[in-house]
């Protein structure tokens, strides 16, 4: 089982062969392609992050101490961008979540090709993972 | 002589490299870019004039004062309207508008009922919504058509002697459809009814002449008109103006102050309550001198020619959906490809260096009429170029085929 950092190690990896940023926006945008949508049950307002101007929803569910994530946008750039979030952080424990430190964005240079709105809700998606952690890590 | 490449020369943000490829600006509905004559009206004030205006005996105060009124008799002139107390200053658009809902709260009652359009602005739709919660008065709203037009047979119908205001913007900021507001304020005239005309995007883009269209509000904003960002102004007529009562207290706006009352001010200076954007004032007054010196005439013309070729060329990209194509339209394109999301048209084309709006555009009504998230919108101003759209083709493309 890898940990947060070491996923986030492997995506910085897997972004340094890309030599300029409309091979990563492919790449993310194949990304999304390839992340299943949700079913019509699951894309409700109470699971939409607040921020992002296309539509993400985030669902998350918790099992033998692991936190899932499921997400889905109407934004297929969104959904690549969420599947690197959820390949990073469904499948550990709440505390991981919590304390991990996310610097994969940064490295992979996101950050500079996003513009602020789409930026800010990447934060928004971030956030909100974290919440879901802190909720589980309460229940215990 | 009109020469477009001279012209982007008074623009220095037109040189910019963005994502490492020449800025292709595309966003001139949402703000027009400044020419160098209005950045430096701006910075010379500051450098010479700064001082606060109508209250001071001293000659820095005096030169200040002169120049914001010589501007508020720029906007009277450009604007074709024939008293210069007729035009208020304010932060733009939107406080136009909230200058006049505020004052109809004491004037409106719960059997008036008021009408807005389909397309209007959120700007345009909440301040009379909150109106009507306040007054319990009934809004009515004008459909649109499928084309991106307003219904006006649906409006002549909804005219009754109930109906004591109509609020339409002159051009829709998501369409670029021009509504007929000659025959809109003509209607409701002979209805008894008052017309408020959001004049944000139309100011910008058409020559306008107040007095004659008889409007009894018009509101715009002037960073639309290469102007400044806070800034603005809401002509009305004098009576109407007389009759509303003050928006804000403070200074400037009053003649006499005790304890027990005070004595409003004479317009203008009733509705502009405490030290206004001076600078900016008197950099809008440039930036009507300088698009005058281009002349509308020439602005029309290009932006027409702009707003056909790139028609033209986006109805060639496969699966493009362009709304409210009509023939009555200012240079502002929206449209979608596929069922490609706008917002991921609009981060590619961020990278290759070319700034459309994505989204909504504070136009819920519109996309809740379309069924569509949102669209991506290209505004087109007369300082853009035929090679400018042809980038923003091919970048459309190339986007259209990384999306798959």
């Amino acid at each position: 089982m890898q940990t947060i950092q070491q996923i986030q190690n492997e995506i910085i990896d897997e972004f340094d062969f890309f030599e300029d940023w409309s091979e990563k926006y492919q790449y993310l945008i194949d990304l999304g392609k390839n992340l299943p949508n949700f079913d019509n049950n699951s894309r409700i307002d109470s699971n939409l992050i607040k921020g992002c101007q296309s539509k993400v929803w985030l669902n998350s569910s918790f099992k033998n101490n692991i936190v899932i994530f499921e997400a889905d946008s109407d934004a297929i750039i969104s959904k690549g961008i969420i599947s690197l979030l959820i390949r990073v952080f469904s499948g550990h424990r709440p505390e991981d979540i919590l304390e991990a430190k996310i610097d994969f964005i940064e490295k992979i240079g996101l950050n500079t090709h996003l513009s602020q709105t789409r930026a800010n809700g990447l934060l928004a998606m971030i956030k909100q993972i974290k919440i879901y952690a802190l909720a589980y890590q309460s229940k215990q | 002589m009109f020469d477009v490449y001279k012209i982007r020369e008074d623009f220095p943000i037109l040189d910019r490299i963005v994502n490492n490829t020449d800025l292709v600006y595309f966003d001139n509905a949402a703000t027009s870019q400044t020419p160098i004559q209005v950045i430096d009206a701006i910075s010379d004030y500051y450098k010479k004039f700064n001082s606060n205006i109508h209250r001071g005996l001293h000659s820095l105060s005096a030169d200040a004062t002169s120049q914001y009124e010589e501007s508020r008799t720029k906007v009277r002139k450009h604007f074709g309207v024939s008293e210069n107390h007729e035009i208020i200053f304010t932060s733009g658009t939107t406080h136009g508008i909230n200058i006049v809902s505020s004052g109809l709260q004491s004037i409106l009652t719960k059997d008036d009922e008021i009408i807005i359009s389909a397309m209007e602005h959120h700007s345009n739709i909440v301040p009379w919504q909150m109106l009507c919660e306040k007054t319990g008065a009934t809004m009515r709203v004008i459909p649109i058509k499928n084309d991106g037009t307003l219904d006006i047979d649906e409006y002549k119908s909804m005219l009754n002697p109930k109906v004591k205001f109509v609020f339409v913007n002159h051009v829709s900021n998501t369409l670029g459809t021009i509504n007929p507001i000659e025959l809109i304020i003509e209607l409701a005239h002979k209805n008894n009814s008052q017309v408020l005309i959001d004049g944000a995007q139309g100011a910008a883009h058409l020559k306008i002449n107040l007095n004659e269209l008889n409007v009894d509000y018009y509101v715009a904003s002037a960073h639309k008109l290469c102007g400044p960002t806070g800034v603005g102004f809401l002509y009305g007529k004098s009576e109407l103006l007389n009759s509303l009562p003050a928006y804000q207290g403070g200074g400037e706006m009053i003649s006499n102050v005790t304890f027990e009352k005070t004595e409003y001010a004479d317009l203008p200076h009733k509705f502009e309550a405490g030290t206004p954007n001076i600078a900016g004032v008197i950099a809008f007054g440039v930036a009507l001198d300088y698009m005058n010196s281009i002349g509308f005439d020439n602005i029309e013309n290009h932006e027409k020619e702009l707003l056909d070729y790139a028609t033209e060329n986006l109805k060639k990209i496969d699966g493009i959906k362009i709304y409210g194509d009509n023939n009555q339209k200012i240079s502002v394109i929206s449209f979608n490809i596929g069922n490609h999301h706008p917002s991921d048209i609009g981060s590619i084309l961020d990278q290759f260096g070319i700034a459309v709006r994505t989204g909504q555009h504070c136009t819920q009504p519109i996309m809740d009429f379309y069924k569509i998230p949102g669209t991506v919108r290209a505004s087109f101003s007369f300082y853009n170029t035929k090679s400018e759209i042809d980038l923003f083709i091919d970048a459309l493309i190339k986007a259209s085929k990384m999306l798959g």
